[in-house]
């Protein structure tokens, strides 16, 4: 079973690959629409080959954006929801607190975030974090409170405070709740480091969408957004993986399921 | 390794005054006294769904520290001594409550982890001795997926012992493992829990007429305690002991009342 799931990974993703391909090329014949509303995966390539050196230099300042919003979001959300499960009073302030952040389009702070922290790197950090904060928050708090009562009856017939059961109990109890969390987060984040971009930046993958798609070069616009879609995905399965391999005590659904 | 610390142990004997609980509409059992005698065996026996791991669990309760709400009755637990039971407790419940991450080496650790004491040579080799008594020295470095349910069980049962308290608290301890292996760790548990104060639920009468000095039978709702039966000798008693096959008719007679 697991072989053959080893081998049908890749292969599956080269196959969706060559599927999307040929729909698109499909897509452009039988619209015939022109290159500058749809072009068409030969021209792409070639402005993916032809840009290559730029499109890098902009791939890894949004993936940098990226992993150090997510890294933050992550830690600030576990930390939050430890403190409301921790502390009786954290829970009262935080939450309404929490579920403000949500109502609120968190986009709308995009602009914000902009003005306050500039045009480089620290906006478009905080806004990938505000947007996986709430995620993370409620997943890992929803784990810790949900805690099997007899481990807990346990822990009280060892003495131990509760601190030490949140730490030694709860708090593992709750990864796997934690990682569905992460999971969400790395999906989003990408979502927000973008919209920072777009809003106002001199650099990073939106910014160079936005640039191209200004001057019609519309092949350019889709290399990018091609390497941005790439981007999210590797790192999804990365995460995934690691997740994965930090909870092996996690059972794994029956890969008979699909 | 195994020290029989049962003569240096001061037993004490716990005592439930009033002890009540109520899910709901149903009253399990309300105004119910029982007295754990000191350095012996108390069993425990009824039908399914009379109250015996409420009662275990309300024992344990009672070392709850203020503010710490979460409560399943009422009743005063109180110890002879004067002392509070808390930190003198050990407790396995039904269910084996290990912690799916942890090997099985550091689930019978876990209480040191939980008190912040360390995890020295001694203490490991202790964990050890205990797990190869219960017989799952091969599978001490497995975490619990991987084990069955009767590993499982023994793998709890060494947890328990390895807390070495003064005061013991077993729900269905033995339910889960073969018969043979059921009457070894009968033995085992017998001989280190040698003098300590021992609450054991079972549905097993055998077991209860091998490990127990005092067997109670829980019968009704609200749920009360008969007299109990007095088992002589000491235990471990032999499974063809006379005195044991003496009380089995008797004992069987009042479980069959217990359900009717
Ligand atoms: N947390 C709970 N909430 C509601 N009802 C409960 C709860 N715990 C136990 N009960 C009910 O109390 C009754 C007694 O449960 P308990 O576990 O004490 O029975 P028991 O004597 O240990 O049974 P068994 O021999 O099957 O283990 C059951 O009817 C059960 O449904
Ligand atoms: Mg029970």
């Amino acid at each position: 079973m697991m072989t053959s799931r080893a081998l049908h990974g890749p292969a599956r993703a080269v196959v969706i690959g060559l599927g999307l391909l040929v729909a698109w090329q499909a897509l452009v014949m039988a619209t015939a629409l022109p290159p500058y509303i749809l072009p068409d995966p030969l021209r792409v390539m070639t402005a993916l080959v032809v840009h290559a050196a730029s499109i890098g230099r902009h791939a890894a300042i949004t993936l940098t954006e990226i992993v150090l919003g997510l890294g933050i979001g992550i830690a600030l959300g576990a930390a939050s929801a430890l403190l409301i499960v921790a502390f009786r009073p954290a829970r009262r302030w935080l939450l309404p607190l929490l579920v403000v952040s949500q109502a609120v389009p968190v986009f709308a702070l995009a602009p914000l975030l902009v003005l306050w922290l500039g045009y480089g790197l620290a906006s478009k950090v905080a806004m990938a974090a505000v947007i996986i904060y709430f995620p993370v928050t409620a997943a890992f708090s929803d784990g810790l409170r949900r805690a099997d009562p007899g481990w807990l009856d346990l822990a009280l017939s060892m003495d131990a405070s509760r601190l030490a059961s949140l730490r030694h109990i709860r708090a593992p109890a709750a990864l796997p709740a934690l990682a569905s969390g992460v999971r969400v987060a790395t999906a989003v984040a990408p979502i927000g480091a973008v919209v920072g971009e777009w809003v106002g930046a001199s650099a990073g993958l939106g910014y160079l969408m936005l640039h191209a798609n200004a001057r019609m070069q519309i092949d350019l616009m889709f290399a990018a957004l091609l390497i941005l879609g790439a981007i999210a995905v590797a790192l999804y399965f990365a995460v995934d993986r690691l997740l994965k391999r930090l909870m092996p005590w996690q059972p794994e659904s029956s890969p008979a399921e699909d | 390794m195994l020290v029989d610390r049962a003569a240096t142990a001061v037993s004490v004997s716990v005592a439930i005054v009033g002890g009540t609980c109520t899910f709901g509409k149903a009253t399990l059992f309300r105004d119910l006294d029982l007295t754990l005698a000191a350095g012996s065996w108390t069993c425990l026996l009824g039908p399914s769904g009379i109250g015996k791991t409420s009662l275990i669990r309300l024992i344990l309760e009672s070392t709850r520290i203020r503010g710490q709400t979460r409560a399943i009755g009422t009743g005063v637990v109180a110890c002879d001594d004067g002392h509070p039971l808390r930190g003198r407790v050990a407790y396995m419940a039904q269910r084996d409550l290990l912690l799916p991450w942890l090997t099985v080496r550091d689930n019978v650790l876990l209480g040191r982890r939980l008190r912040g004491e360390a995890i020295d040579a001694p203490a490991r080799g202790r964990a050890d001795a205990l797990i190869e008594a219960v017989g799952m020295q091969d599978a001490a470095g497995l975490r619990p997926d991987a084990l069955s349910g009767g590993m499982r069980q023994r793998a709890a049962l060494a947890r328990t012992l390895f807390e070495d308290r003064p005061v013991v608290l077993m729900d269905e301890p033995f339910s889960a493992v073969d018969a043979i292996t059921r009457v070894r760790l009968q033995d085992l548990a017998a001989t280190l829990l040698r003098g300590r104060t021992v609450l054991l639920v079972t549905h097993d009468p055998l077991e209860a007429l091998r490990l127990g000095h005092r067997i109670f039978v829980m019968a009704g709702r609200p749920a009360r305690l008969g007299e109990p039966l007095h088992a002589p000798g000491n235990p471990p008693r032999p499974v063809d002991d006379p005195g044991v096959l003496a009380l089995q008719g008797e004992l069987l007679r009042r479980l069959a009342a217990a359900h009717s």
